[in-house]
């Protein structure tokens, strides 16, 4: 189980990397996301699965699940939320402002 | 004493609150009492019965750096000299610089050179007399750099900074090597293990890149390019720092470590023959300046030339004759940049040329100037201080006698008195024409941009101190000699050190016919200067450091331009490339070269039939994000990668994740869908294929990086985890039952209270991007 789950983690952040190499604003941020849930899959594997209780401490019960890796995830999930909104409105408003999502039209001439 | 190091930094912070007040008091005066304090703490230390003391203050005690500060008499006399003529100049300056001119920025940077140097003077610790070290070429950087409205003066500051900088650099090598071998990093410690640094392999490397660090910094040849150009800075500045102090600093280094070294030949060969060919080169090119500071610079590189050759020697009279002209040159040089500071103010111009006949102009000013002059070129007088250290240098180049007289090094010491009378000449020429060409001889009245007059007060009061210096040392050379001079020279030499100085040895005493041979062809070659001015068409002619100083900073900046513009194009998708390949190659090189990867199947949990449905779904889905060009396909099928992550995260029991992760989901594709309609829409792939091929090698080989991470990581367990902990404390601690929830809210609230803030302040930052007025471009 833990060699798919890994498996599995790749090939999110390999989906993920793609995406964000792209050049479309909407195409990095979808990136972004998958990136995050890989992260996320990949933090849980750390650990171990699928073995005891959740980590809710119960009377009788004695083999908990670890507790520290869902604890990180749940951080990372509500920051990656953040990031991800924040990333979305940005996107708006540069399209907005500029008429363009594309990355290489964004990009500055100045200093060329 | 650590206090004393330390008020000119605590004054500096200072310095800003009383800039304010500028108009009724002028900042100097404030400035001015900090080194005076430090004159008056350091002076009570001047006597025959001194013994060096030693106080440390812990800072970083792991690394064997502590603030440790050894006062013995070479640090006393450097003490000495930094706070005295520090003061003397912080007076001149009140009148020197406008109020209208940035007296804060002046001023702090002035504090942080004084409270610098004297760190590198009392520092015992290797590491910490490097940092104080740097500091004041920062400093002096800044000082140069002051009117940095000027283009001369940024180039001059830079020039300075380049050449000293590099020298610390060297030196900080130096210092490490040391630090290696001898196993402590106190100077004084190591000078008492001095063998195993000479008898080590890395002794050549270890002296050449000490006398780098000295020779940059003291601006010997071929270093001394940055001096001149450092004139920029405004007089007071070169007084002090590019004349009386920060320029010793390479003098103190190397009389620092001379116990140390001075026993090695190419000690002895390299310092010397450096010293003597700074000393020949400096006076023969200042004869050539037109700008009375830059003769006054090539004056300093000479002299410079002179302490650092006599350290090379080592004898007794040499070191001795060493410190002596380093508190004689100090004395009149700092009377002689100070004249030439008020020069500049009364008329408006330092250049030679245009100046003459300012004697009746500037009486007092011309007078203090004679005496400086006078001093500097070794006029056989009683009552100037600058003959003796003179004579002692003729004295010392005639008795080497520690040293052997064979192969090179007898060769070195057989031309040291020739080239030594051959240095002072040219000394004796440019003292004359600064003297003269300034204050005697037709005065040109209507081609100076103000109409001389004599300089207020102030002004003067700074110069005749340290004039009065020279003549007073010149009167009663012995009296500073055994309580001053002498420790000094004795904590050179690791040794005592005494010396009767007196004026007259007789007719036939060498050094006296060495200082008449000086004097009478210095009187030829001034009167005859205009005769002999073309050699300098042959030397230097073309050959100048200068140019070969800024053909490589030119090369250097071309250089570093066209490599940073390869990379630095201003594609992201290029950096996150770059960024995302090195990150591949590092990673993958470490775990081939480590082993690091690893493999162990024996602990697993078993696969089900859910959990691989969930697993393929979220791959199709991923995928296809790819595949689609249509923007809510893209985004709903995002979410269903979402949703697969929160089934498995109710299959792995963790109800916490699975609640949170399907209400951020939905909150998520909801804002997608809100924003999609303002974005463009997605086009079909415009890359060309090899970018494509590229983009999915990364990719792929970053994907494959994470499993095998993620594999290794699970198979091997080097560390316990902390987990327990956690599951056993929580109710007890924690006083719930959710071990998830207590670890966030109790065992690590903190984090979760600067997620709270991280999350606010990306709630400002839409809310902002959202509702502000879009602002006209500017262009």
């Amino acid at each position: 189980m833990e060699i798919l789950m890994a498996v599995l983690a790749g090939i999110l952040f390999t989906t993920g990397i793609y995406n964000l190499l792209q050049k479309q604003l909407l195409r990095i941020i979808i990136g972004t996301g998958l990136i995050s849930h890989g992260a996320h899959l990949f933090i849980l594997t750390m650990g171990e699965l699928k073995r005891g209780a959740p980590p809710i401490l119960t009377e009788g019960v004695e083999g908990y699940t670890d507790p520290l890796p869902q604890a990180l995830i749940l951080t990372s999930i509500v920051i990656s939320f953040g990031v991800t909104s924040l990333l979305l409105v940005l996107a708006y408003r540069a399209a907005q402002v500029n008429g363009t999502d594309n990355m290489e039209q964004l990009r500055g001439n100045d200093y060329e | 004493m650590i206090w004393a190091v330390f008020l000119p930094f605590i004054l500096a912070v200072f310095i800003p609150f009383f800039d304010k007040w500028r108009q009724r008091i002028h900042t100097g005066f404030i400035v001015t009492v900090a080194p005076i304090l430090i004159f008056i703490y350091f002076a009570r230390f001047i006597g025959t019965n001194f013994e060096p003391i030693t106080r440390s203050y812990s800072w970083i005690p792991s690394l064997d750096i502590n603030l440790v500060f050894h006062l013995d008499g070479l640090s006393l006399l450097f003490v000495l000299l930094i706070s005295g003529i520090g003061a003397l100049v912080a007076f001149y300056s009140i009148y020197y610089l406008d109020k209208s001119e940035q007296l804060g920025h002046f001023y702090v940077y002035f504090l942080l050179f004084m409270g610098s140097m004297l760190g590198v003077v009392l520092s015992d610790n290797v590491f910490v007399l490097y940092s104080f070290w740097e500091f004041t070429s920062l400093s002096s950087f800044l000082l140069i750099g002051f009117w940095n409205f000027k283009k001369e003066s940024r180039y001059g500051a830079l020039k300075s900074m380049l050449i000293t900088v590099f020298g610390g650099l060297s030196l900080l090598g130096a210092l490490v090597f040391m630090t290696i071998l001898t196993d402590t990093t106190s100077i004084q410690e190591m000078i008492s293990q001095h063998q195993l640094i000479l008898n080590s392999e890395y002794f050549p490397i270890i002296l050449t890149l000490l006398l780098l660090g000295a020779f940059t910094k003291s601006a010997q040849f071929p270093f001394h390019i940055w001096l001149p150009d450092a004139m920029e800075a405004p007089t007071p500045v070169s007084a002090y720092l590019h004349s009386a102090t920060m320029v010793k600093a390479g003098i103190y280094l190397i009389a620092r470590y001379s116990p140390m070294m001075s026993s090695n030949d190419w000690f002895f060969i390299i310092v010397s023959s450096v010293g003597i060919v700074t000393l020949c080169w400096g006076s023969y090119m200042a004869v050539r300046q037109t700008d009375l500071k830059g003769i006054l610079a090539f004056s300093t590189i000479s002299q410079l030339g002179m302490i650092m050759s006599m350290l090379g020697f080592g004898t007794k009279v040499a070191v001795f004759a060493a410190v002596f002209h380093i508190l004689n040159h100090a004395t009149f040089k700092g009377s002689l940049f100070m004249v030439a500071g008020i020069v500049d103010h009364e008329t408006g111009t330092r250049d030679i040329r245009k100046l003459g006949g300012l004697m009746t102009f500037l009486p007092i000013t011309a007078t203090l100037a004679l005496f400086g002059t006078f001093s500097m070129a070794g006029v056989p007088l009683p009552f100037l201080n600058g003959f003796y250290s003179k004579e002692l240098f003729f004295d010392a180049t005639l008795h080497l006698d520690e040293i052997a007289n064979m192969g090179l090094v007898g060769f070195v010491k057989a031309t040291l008195p020739y080239l030594a009378v051959f240095g002072s000449i040219f000394t004796f020429v440019y003292s004359m024409y600064f003297f003269f060409g300034t204050f005697r001889g037709k005065a040109h009245l209507d081609s100076l941009p103000k109409k001389p007059h004599e300089a207020p007060i102030g002004m003067l009061i700074s110069p005749i101190v340290l004039v009065l210096g020279v003549i007073v040392i010149g009167l009663f050379p012995n009296m500073v000699n055994e309580p001053f001079i002498a420790h000094a020279a004795s904590a050179i030499k690791g040794m005592e050190v005494e010396k009767h100085v007196s004026f007259w040895h007789g007719p036939l005493y060498p050094p006296l016919i060495m200082s008449i041979t000086v004097l009478v062809f210095g009187t030829v070659l001034y009167l005859a200067r205009k005769q002999w001015a073309p050699a300098y068409r042959f030397i230097p002619g073309v050959l100048s450091m200068n140019k070969v100083y800024d053909g490589a900073v030119d090369r250097l900046e071309t250089y570093s331009t066209s490599i940073t513009k390869g990379y630095m194009n201003g594609s992201l998708g290029r950096y996150v490339r770059l960024v995302l390949s090195a990150i591949l190659i590092v990673t993958f090189a470490f775990m081939a070269v480590t082993g690091g990867f690893t493999m162990d199947f024996s602990n697993l949990a078993p696969l089900s039939l859910p959990e691989i449905l969930v697993a393929i779904t979220m791959v199709i889905a991923a995928v296809a994000t790819i595949l689609t060009n249509n923007r809510i396909t893209a985004i709903l099928i995002l979410g269903v990668v979402g949703y697969g992550l929160s089934m498995l995260f109710v299959l792995f029991r963790a109800p916490d994740l699975a609640l949170t992760q399907l209400i951020i989901e939905t909150v998520t594709v909801a804002l997608f869908l809100l924003v999609f309609y303002h974005l463009p829409k997605l086009r079909k792939k415009e890359e060309a294929t090899s970018t494509r091929v590229l983009n999915l090698i990364i990719s792929i080989g970053f994907g494959a990086l994470m499993t095998m991470i993620a594999i290794s990581s699970h198979s091997s367990k080097w560390f316990d985890s902390i987990s327990s902990y956690f599951l056993e404390k929580s109710h007890s601690l924690g006083g719930g039952d959710n071990v998830v929830n207590v670890i966030l809210v109790d065992f690590r609230g903190l984090d979760t209270l600067f997620e709270i803030v991280v999350l606010g302040i990306a709630a400002m930052a839409i809310y902002g991007l959202i509702k502000l007025p879009g602002k006209k471009e500017d262009n």
